[in-house]
């Protein structure tokens, strides 16, 4: 009985993509071999750079600050910090911390953030009250994302190897030798914190 | 030959040992700025424009950086809440989080080498111990504040309680 059903759903399928499916599948009447392989050479370049662009068009900071939801909290709150404004004028943006760089997990990330257009659709942190009572949630996911990849994203910028510890303050150089240096803590396990404003953190070790 | 040496320079060791010793429990009093405070009609110090008309343009002195060097400052009198020697630039200190206690926590403070907070802070004005830090004194700077390398607006012949007492046993 279901099967009969399914066969006849198939079979109608079927009839819709045959015309498509033959077409494709012949060889060429009017193009040239040469044609096809370096047409179709082009177009993918040009797909494949428009795809990244589009990408690249999300990671900016007027994407990200385009929402209200971003630039009413997060980034009214980045811009006292000094990964927005500091005496060198090298400035951080969000995608440089919560996105990452290699393209796998970038990838990996736009298909995540996915959910978050859900969110922005549905208004899950339309106002102001809202995100103050998600935000812990939203900061777990961030604080074990950069946990699980050794912060990886503090890294592309601040590498151990490069810190001159005598340039720190003492207890700063001491403190990142102990425990930075010989691997037993991570940047976030410390730096919660270092760019937003914190949830109530009772219970959630901060050093 | 060698003890008379040793003898010639013993209360120089000694002078230099007690300096010392009272630059551990003092500071020292600051000299008065060399630009001239102009002390307005109604009393008031004008630190800012240093008594320059208000249609003319004032050179201010330069910005005043926080002191950061991460030795326990002297105290200048008993009870005196010790003063802050490293920046504190954006640290959070809110209803949320407090940064100051994530080191100067008792349990914490032995790690990272800060001083823990005194007991004191731990009881309620009933005189109650509790385990967290209490609510009255959630909030350091209230009373422990930064130092800048500012010059004093105006000089002070003020010595602390210590000074005193070295000088009193002297005599």
């Amino acid at each position: 009985m279901i099967w009969g059903r399914l066969r006849a759903i198939w079979l109608r399928v079927w009839g819709w993509i045959k015309p498509f499916w033959t077409t494709v599948w012949r060889p060429s009447l009017h193009f040239s071999m040469g044609f096809l392989t370096l047409g179709g050479f082009i177009a993918g370049i040009i797909f494949w750079g428009g795809f990244n662009t589009a990408m690249e068009a999300t990671n900016t900071e007027a994407f990200c600050t385009s929402c209200h939801e971003m630039n009413d909290n997060v980034f009214a709150e980045l811009k006292t910090t000094i990964h927005y404004n500091n005496r060198s004028g090298v400035r951080a943006v969000c995608s440089d911390c919560h996105v990452p760089h290699n393209w796998t997990d970038k990838m990996g990330r736009k298909m995540q953030a996915s959910k978050e257009v859900w969110g922005k659709i549905f208004g899950s942190i339309e106002s102001r009250e809202k995100f103050l009572d998600k935000r812990l949630e939203l900061a777990k996911h961030e604080w074990a994302r950069l946990k699980a990849n050794d912060s990886l994203e503090c890294r592309n910028c601040h590498q151990y190897d490069s810190m001159d510890l005598t340039r720190q303050s003492p207890r700063a150089g001491q403190i990142h030798q102990q425990y930075l240096g010989t691997g037993q803590k991570t940047c976030i396990d410390c730096h919660k914190g270092i760019a937003h404003h914190l949830p109530n953190m009772k219970g959630i070790p901060q050093g | 030959m060698r003890g008379l040496l040793l003898r010639a320079l013993l209360p120089l060791i000694a002078a230099a040992s007690l300096a010392a010793c009272g630059s551990k429990h003092e500071e020292t009093p600051r000299k008065a700025p060399d630009a001239p405070v102009v002390i307005t009609a109604a009393g008031q110090i004008d630190g800012l424009r240093r008594g320059v008309p208000i249609d003319k343009e004032a050179s201010p002195l330069p910005m005043a950086r926080v002191e950061n060097f991460d030795r326990i400052r002297p105290v200048n009198y008993e009870m005196q809440p010790p003063t802050i020697p490293h920046a504190i630039d954006n640290y959070q200190l809110t209803v949320n989080t407090n940064r100051c206690m994530l080191c100067h926590t008792r349990s914490a403070a032995k790690k990272f080498q800060a001083p823990p907070v005194s007991d004191a802070h731990y009881l309620t004005r009933d005189g109650k111990v509790l385990e967290q830090i209490s609510s009255r004194r959630y909030f350091c700077v209230q009373c422990h504040v930064v130092q800048t390398d500012a010059e004093p607006l105006v000089g002070n012949r003020y010595e602390g309680l210590n000074t005193t007492l070295a000088k009193e046993e002297k005599q």
